[in-house]
């Protein structure tokens, strides 16, 4: 079977919520079809690297296959919160988007 | 089968005023009881009216109370709109009397308002009872003296309220969702143990607790994620049976879209583990939900499964945590990160100097400052060749004589400073320190009382 890389961005949605210094992103298959090949590659481990440069002490993924969906949890990545964050995006809205810059690879001609 | 729909006005506090006239236009089309519920209460927001209300005894709810009802309270007494929102922050009594006002000023029959109280505990437990039930941290140990410590209060009382004939229902803290839950109780009548339904009636409202983004608001990203209409989006209406099944929609002519997607996005928002969502009135376990679109911009959602409630309800208590001040200050043209980059050496030299002990972040705007999270970053390194760079500087003090340097060295940066540099900004914001606790059922007393009652003179 042929594959090809592709961004998250091109194939998934994400959004981004916080309790305290706790960050959630939820990962949603825009096509189904994908979740295996995400379940296979977006690993909780393989997140932790994505946002190793905040120093997560616990990544935690919970798999929604019926909803061709996962949430991940990452501990401490928000550099306080909102309430201690010297950074502009103290919620971590944006991280969203950290995750959806991440590459996996999917069959090729596969509705990306 | 009787059918109750639930529209949502308002997300946050400062969100779209106009949001709720097209919801209450749906709402008054349909045949079964109907409720318009307003999430306006963020985290720090009950902190910030509490402080308010120290300065003013007559303020402390939201102000915004007045630009989201104002314009659909007529509508909605006529057309017998039942409206939950807990914009009474913290002072509910206040927000009460000011919608009686409204309806005086706008000529409309007097309507009955219930107040749900019993969500602030800070004069219940001291600071150290506090310090005792805090998880996930220790700031409460040291603390000194409170601004607001409040529960979120369950459902209950606001389906009593209900029970009570209220036209409208005033909170203060309450769980996000308990705003659609507590109509639902009381259009259906069910139980306090009845999980499954109280789990599907937490998750209508943690589907409408946060308005447009459900249908399309904080969701676009074309070509990928495509809606249109997003400066007229319609809030969300769910239509839910008294078996805990509902449709999620949004108001005919309306911006926005309803489908799987945007249904999806905000089942998974803030939410840990999907099996366990600790809510005051259940444990709602979503993993067994399913969405299925039934017709355009309508998603059926079905499957929540409910546990037995926590035994101890969730806290937010907030104490004083300083100043933040931030600066800004671009550069542009040839060589621009380059004076951006000198900038920032020079101002961390100068502070460091005068406030040794300052914790000064960096961003370059544009270039690394979002995702980045590097307090020593280099705008030259990242970017040699920008033209147009944003500074920024940021700190934290609870002395805001400290924070006060910084921004006087970035301004200083005017004549001081490398070449060019202009567009200082400052700002100096106070701050709160934000803390979790776990306070016990027995120390909790939520009630009810109606404006023009002699309890609620």
């Amino acid at each position: 079977m042929r594959v090809k890389t592709v961004r998250l961005t091109e194939i998934a949605n994400a959004r981004a919520g916080d309790k305290g210094n706790r960050l959630n992103i939820a990962l949603v298959c825009r096509d189904p079809a994908h979740y295996p090949a995400l379940a296979q590659q977006v690993t909780a481990e393989r997140v932790a690297q994505v946002f190793a440069a905040r120093k997560p002490s616990r990544v935690v993924r919970y798999d929604l296959p019926r909803l061709a969906a996962f949430n991940f949890v990452l501990d401490d990545v928000l550099e306080g919160g909102v309430n201690a964050s010297l950074g502009l995006d103290g919620h971590g809205k944006s991280l969203s988007y950290l995750l959806l810059a991440a590459e996996v690879e999917i069959a090729d001609g596969d509705g990306a | 089968m009787v059918q109750v729909a639930i529209g949502a006005g308002a997300g946050f506090a400062g969100d779209r005023t106009d949001a709720p006239g097209p919801v209450v236009a749906d709402l008054a089309g349909f045949s079964g009881p109907r409720f318009l519920m307003f999430e306006t209460l963020a985290e720090r927001t009950l902190a910030l009216s509490q402080l308010e209300r120290r300065r003013d005894p007559q303020r402390g709810f939201n102000p915004a109370l007045e630009r989201f009802i104002g314009p659909i309270l007529g509508r909605c007494l006529a057309e017998q709109i039942r409206i939950i929102g807990n914009f009474g922050a913290a002072n509910p009594r206040a927000a009460a009397a000011r919608i009686a006002a409204l309806a005086r000023e706008q000529g409309l029959r007097a309507p009955r308002i219930a107040v749900v109280e019993g969500d602030d505990i800070a004069a219940t437990l001291s600071v150290a009872d506090l310090a005792a039930r805090e998880t996930g941290g220790h700031i409460l140990r040291t603390a000194q003296d409170i601004i607001a410590a409040n529960v979120y209060l369950g459902a209950g009382p606001i389906a009593h309220a209900l029970d009570q004939d209220a036209d409208v229902v005033v909170t203060g803290r309450v769980a996000d969702s308990a705003l659609a839950l507590g109509p639902l109780m009381h259009a259906f009548g069910w139980r306090d143990d009845d999980w499954d339904r109280l789990a599907a009636g937490t998750l209508a409202g943690h589907l409408l607790e946060c308005g447009a983004q459900v249908t399309g608001g904080y969701f676009a990203d074309p070509p990928y994620k495509p809606v249109a209409g997003m400066a007229d989006i319609g809030y969300p209406i769910a239509e839910v049976g008294a078996d805990g099944r509902m449709v999620v929609t949004k108001p005919a002519g309306t911006g926005g879209r309803v489908d799987r997607l945007t249904v999806i996005e905000q089942i998974l928002y803030e939410i840990h583990d999907p099996a366990a969502y600790l809510a005051p009135d259940v444990v709602l376990d979503l993993t067994d939900v399913a969405v299925e679109e039934t017709a355009p911009d309508r998603v059926a959602v079905q499957g929540a499964r409910g546990k037995p409630a926590p035994a101890t309800l969730k806290a937010t208590v907030c104490i004083d945590g300083g100043v933040l001040g931030e600066a800004e200050i671009s550069y542009a043209g040839p060589n621009a990160a380059n004076r951006a980059a000198l900038a920032a050496e020079t101002v961390l030299e100068r502070v460091r100097r005068r406030v040794p002990h300052l914790t000064v972040r960096t961003d370059a705007i544009g270039i690394v400052s979002v995702l980045g999270s590097d307090p020593g970053l280099r705008a030259d390194a990242f970017a040699p060749d920008a033209t147009d760079v944003r500074l920024r500087f940021a700190a934290q003090s609870m002395k805001a004589a400290d924070v006060d340097i910084l921004l006087d060295e970035v301004e200083a940066l005017y004549c001081a400073g490398p070449a060019g540099g202009c567009g200082v900004r400052r700002r100096v914001t106070p701050r709160l320190a934000s803390a979790s606790c776990l306070i016990e059922r027995a120390f909790v007393a939520p009630s009810v009382a109606f404006v023009g009652d002699a309890a609620c003179a």
